[in-house]
Formats: C-alpha cells, structure tokens, sequence
C-alpha cells in the first residue's frame, strides 16, 4: 500500500469530505494561503477557494464561536486553533456553546463542527505551544474527543469526525506531521469509539494514544527481549472512549499501564485507571500504574523538555515493576 | 404611522404580554414557584419587539442572559416558555435550559445563553452560514452594554465586518451591566461608537420607543440583506427589576427609576395609538385584559405540568452518531 505522511493524510481527509458535502468549510489562522501552521490544510484553498477555506484574524474565541453559529444553521465548519495552547481563549465557546447547546435545548439542536488542533512537546517551542490538554476536553460533557497516532488513522478518523453530528475536539500532534504511514486511496472512516489493539501480548495492557502510543511500541519491542509480552492498546478517541476493549485486554494480561504526555495531576490516564477499577478491578493483579508527563510547564531547552514527558525508558520501568 | 392597525396591535399586544409574562415570573419567584435565577426584561419590551418586527420569521436571532422578551418577540409562545422557566417537560428545552438558556430554534431563536456576550460570535457564525448558503436571511445579535466590554465582542465585530455578514449588533443599552453603570466601566458612553473601530456603521435609537426602533433596525436589515455588511445599532433603555431576583438595585435612585418608568414603552405607545385616533382607550384596555388572561393560562399550563422524568437525565447530550459507539456503556 502506498505510504503518504499524516498530515497530508489530514489534507485527504478533508479534501474528500469537502468534495463529498459542499456544506464542509475550514476556518482558522493561516489555514489559507500558507496552508496551516503544520501544512495540514495545505492544498485546499487552491482547490476550494477562499469562501471554503477562510483565513482569520487571530481571534480564537470569535473562530469557534463562529464555528458554531455556522454548524448550528446547517453548515459544518472545521475550524483550526493553530496550538491547543491556544485554545484557553476559546474555552468559553468550546465548553459553554459548543458542548452544551444541544442538552440545554431539549436536544433541538445540533453542533456539527471540528475543532481541529494539534498539542504535545518535543520542538523546544515551550510552554505556551507544547502542552497536553486533553483532560480538559475529556472533563466536559457534550464534546467528542480524538487523538489519532498515524496517519491512516488520522484520515479514517477525522473523516467520521466530520460527518459526525456532534462537537469533535481532533488533536493532532505536532510531532507526528512527518510521519510516514500506509494509507488506502479507497475511501474508508474509522469509527470513533473504537480502540486498536497496535500489538498483541499477553502480560501486560499498555494503553497509550497520540505520539505516546510510538513510545510504548518502541518500550514494548525492548520488553519483547525480557520475555515480557505487552499488548498495547490506542484507544484512539478519548470520547467516547472504548473502554470494552481494554478491560477485555486487562483480563487476559491482569495488568495494566497508562502513557500519556499530559500533566499528570487530573491525567486522562487516571480515568481509564479508575474506570479499570469500577469495572474490573478482580481483573487486576497488580497497582495501576500511569506514565504521564511531570507537572511542570513544559520547558524549552532540550534536556528539561525531554524530562518533563514519558520517554520508552519511563514505560519499560513502569512494566517492569509490575511484572516482576 | 405606516403601519397597519393589525401590525400596530401587534406590537402592543406583543409588549403587553413580555411585560405581563416578566411580572407574573417576578411573582411566581417570590412564591418560589420559579427556581433558580431569572434576569427579567421589563421596561425594554420595545427593542425586542421593535427589532423582531423588521425581520422575517426565517431570519434569526441570538439572544442574552435577559432573553425572555426576545423568546417572545421572535413567535415563542407563553406557555413553553412558562414551562422551561419552571423547569417543567413541556418547556422549551425539556426544563433543561431554564430562564437562561430558553431557545427555539425552530422558530430561529438560536437561544439565550448564561455568559455575558457568549453569543455574538455565534451570531456572527450564523451570519457566516447564511452568506455561505446564499440564502437571504439576516440574523439580530442582542447584548448588552456590559457585553461590549468584553473581547469576543471586538473579535466579532472585526470578523463581521471583514466579510461583510448579514448580521445586525443590536445593543441594548439599559445604563448598567448588574449593578455597575456604564459609565464607570465604559471609556466611551455611547456603546455605538465601538463600531467605528471595525468601520461599521452605527445607528443609536431610543430603546423605549418600539417604533423608532422597528425603524432604525429595518434599515440595517435592508444593509445586510442588500449584501452590504453588519451595522451596530445602539438602544437606550432601561430595565425596570433588578439584575435578577436578589438585586436590591442600591445603585441607582428612585428618582432616576421614575424618571424611566415614565418613559414606558408601553405607555408612551398607547398614548401615541390614542391620540391618533388609531384606537380607542377601551380597544387598549381589551388587548392588556386578553394578554393578561394568556399569562395566566400559561402559568396554569407550566404549574400542571409534570417535571422532566428522572430517567431522561442523560439524553440528548450527544447526537447520534452516525457511526456505531463502542463504549460498553462506562463512558461517553
């Protein structure tokens, strides 16, 4: 199969979903002319022109509040918010309009939009451009929430994310934009709600989403040589989270370990752990343990920036106290 | 007065019944009937009404944290916005929503909100939409003064004016946002002024007169319509209750409550009608009796009805996917 970069996977993506549904429009700063911050929208506007592809002024808030007015009169916009970093000024917007209108309506309305944006450290860019905020969006009621590790992936996933009727928070990580993978030329979605099982193993569940779930690999084919089998698990989307399909993992290997490159304190992976326990916790024959990022704003030089988020290093040690 | 007797009767009765609806939920707050906050509309009746009467039924509307009048003046009706303010099933929004949060969307009122401003950017989406869709809708963004302090507004009005949308600001400007006056909080009195900064036009009516305001929005909604962009139109007027139920409105005078209460739209507008010969003090008097007779009816309507059942607590968070969801039913 051929093999095309992620972020040209997320230009696919939108590219057919625009030709396919002429009511798909994308918004945000730089997405025109310079193509995305990343090249993620790269093409489009040639392609499309600027009515469809709408360059802004730096203006988060008025950009997904946008969003929404559009996506609750029948369009469905995608819009871009350039770092998640960046969308602490829209966060009015994102978990008062977007994730809420359709409930506090009587469900008499819908939120059909895309907040596309990318997060994660490993640029020397520091704190105001490397952060992992998915816990936030996880916390709120009424948002879709998806995290796509390679690109096939992030093509089948952002186009179910667009054809979905509700509010999708998609973070893409920025560094995973060169990275190479198989992608059908066939149209295809992956289902948001659905885990994928990246490797079989049978002594212990890691379970690690985004550029994390690359580090787990890597820690998994270094525990392959300790005789430690590891099955790792990328639920893929955070919201709905397939939380089936690690539980059913968690009773064949009783032990689990969570990566993730957020803050630690209130982590996405506490969740899962806790949800682990609620609905499996006879399963487990040994502590749950969570590999996340140190609770410090991300710094820009190197060695802090590597210190401050789970390495392979981190994950193997994380395995080995439980399995030995 | 160009407008016919009917429309004229419209408007009247339409104030009537916003004014009548306000008191009786000042009421049914004070017997504990009503819940939770309210932030009531009295005194400004002429704005919503004055501005929903220069558009279209399928034009739309976003409204404030104050949205009971403009719920009714875009075509709600009193008793599914009695209910949703009791929290009852029957509300508009399945007693979800609540005073703050009514909506009919149907009826192209894309909703009241509980933050300040929150919704001028979705005007401002929807207006986007409208252009994107071609159709030839034009789409009412109320705030009010407080909400031009904040920066959304400005965000806004920059990306309404940038592409030129079918969207018309309107302020209603009731001289205090809670208890602080405009004045303290505002560099400049005349909220109006804050368009010049993104190039657009600005009108400034007097919000107690629902003619004057019918007119001055009706041009800016043959502007948008013509294709010609946003305009700010500023109203100046008035709320008679507090901010909401617990206010005890220390912040201002007697003198200066009287001095507005004088002004009241509905009076002014009576009178006017009167002495015009249009209608008869007795033909007035009938309309206050039947809208009156409404308002109660719609208070019987929400006080019957039965609350949201328990088990519906989790509905409607999400829309169906169109994709299967697998979630073994822990999460969402």
């Amino acid at each position: 199969m051929r093999e095309i970069l992620y972020k040209d996977a997320l230009v696919e993506a939108m590219r057919e979903e625009m030709e396919r549904d002429e009511k798909v429009f994308v918004m945000g700063e730089d997405v025109a002319i310079y193509g995305g911050a990343y090249g993620a929208t790269k093409g489009l506007y040639e392609q499309f022109g600027e009515d469809r592809v709408r360059d802004t002024a730096i203006s988060e808030s008025a950009i997904v509040g946008a969003a929404i007015g559009a996506a609750i009169t029948g369009m469905r916009p995608i819009a871009e918010i350039m770092y998640i970093d960046f969308i602490t000024q829209a966060m009015d917007q994102l978990v008062n309009q977007a994730a809420k209108m359709r409930y506090m309506f009587g469900g008499k309305t819908t939120v059909p939009m895309v907040l596309r944006t990318e997060g994660g450290a490993g640029r020397c860019i520091a704190a105001h451009h490397s952060q992992s905020l998915e816990a936030w969006i996880m916390h709120v009621p009424g948002l879709y929430l998806v995290m796509p590790s390679t690109p096939y992936d992030a093509k089948g996933l952002l186009k179910a994310s667009i054809r979905d009727d509700n509010p999708v928070v998609f973070i893409e990580h920025k560094m995973l934009y060169g990275m190479k993978g198989e992608v059908p030329e066939a149209d295809y979605i992956i289902p948001l709600g659905v885990a994928d099982i990246k490797k079989k193993g049978s002594d212990v569940t890691i379970v690690a989403y985004s550029r994390q779930l690359h580090v787990a690999m890597e820690a998994a084919t270094e525990l392959e040589k300790d005789n430690i089998s590891a099955e790792v698990i990328d639920p893929r989307t955070l919201k709905p989270l397939d939380i089936d399909t690690i539980l059913t993992s968690v009773k064949k290997t009783s032990k689990l370990v969570i990566v993730s490159e957020g803050y630690k304190t209130g982590n996405v992976a506490s969740e899962i752990a806790m949800l682990v326990m609620e609905h499996g916790f006879d399963l487990l024959d040994a502590p749950v343990k969570r590999v996340c990022a140190v609770d410090v704003p991300v710094p820009m030089s190197p060695v802090l920036e590597d210190a401050a988020i789970p390495n392979k290093q981190n994950v193997i040690n994380a395995v080995k106290e439980i399995c030995q | 007065m160009k407008e016919s007797k009917e429309e004229l009767i419209g408007y009247l009765r339409k104030m009537m019944e916003i004014r009548l609806f306000e008191e009786k939920v000042m009421e049914l707050l004070a017997r504990n009937v009503i819940k939770g906050a309210s932030h009531l509309y009295a005194g400004e009746e002429a704005v919503a009404v004055g501005a929903c009467s220069a558009i279209k039924p399928d034009d739309y509307i976003t409204s404030t944290h104050r949205g009971h009048g403009h719920c009714l003046a875009k075509g709600g009706k009193l008793p599914e916005m009695m209910a949703e303010l009791c929290g009852k099933a029957t509300g508009y929004c399945k007693g979800r929503g609540g005073s703050m949060h009514i909506a009919d969307v149907t009826a192209g009122n894309l909703g009241a909100t509980g933050i300040v401003c929150s919704n001028v950017p979705v005007a401002v989406g929807a207006a986007l939409s409208v252009k994107m869709r071609k159709t030839s809708q034009v789409v009412l963004c109320f705030f009010g003064d407080g909400a031009s302090n904040n920066g959304v507004f400005h965000e806004s009005l920059n990306m309404a004016a940038v592409w030129k949308l079918p969207v018309v600001f309107v302020c209603e400007n009731n001289l205090y946002g809670m208890s602080v006056a405009a004045s303290r909080c505002s560099a400049v009195q005349d909220m109006a002024d804050k368009a010049k900064a993104y190039d657009i036009p600005s009108m400034i009516c007097d919000g107690m007169d629902v003619l004057a305001v019918r007119e001055t929005i009706k041009k800016a909604v043959e502007r948008a319509r013509k294709g010609d962009g946003p305009t700010l139109v500023e109203c100046k007027t008035y709320r008679y209750f507090g901010h909401s139920r617990s206010d005890p409105r220390a912040y201002r005078t007697k003198e200066e409550e009287k001095e507005w209460r004088n002004k009241c739209p509905i009076k002014q507008f009576s009178k006017k009608l009167v002495d015009n010969k249009i209608f008869t003090e007795q033909e007035i008097a009938q309309i206050e009796k039947q809208a009156e007779e409404d308002v109660e009816s719609a208070e019987k309507f929400a006080v019957e009805s039965p609350y949201p059942n328990v088990k519906e607590l989790r509905d409607d968070i999400y829309a169906p996917s169109p994709t299967e969801l697998v979630n073994g039913g822990a999460i969402r």
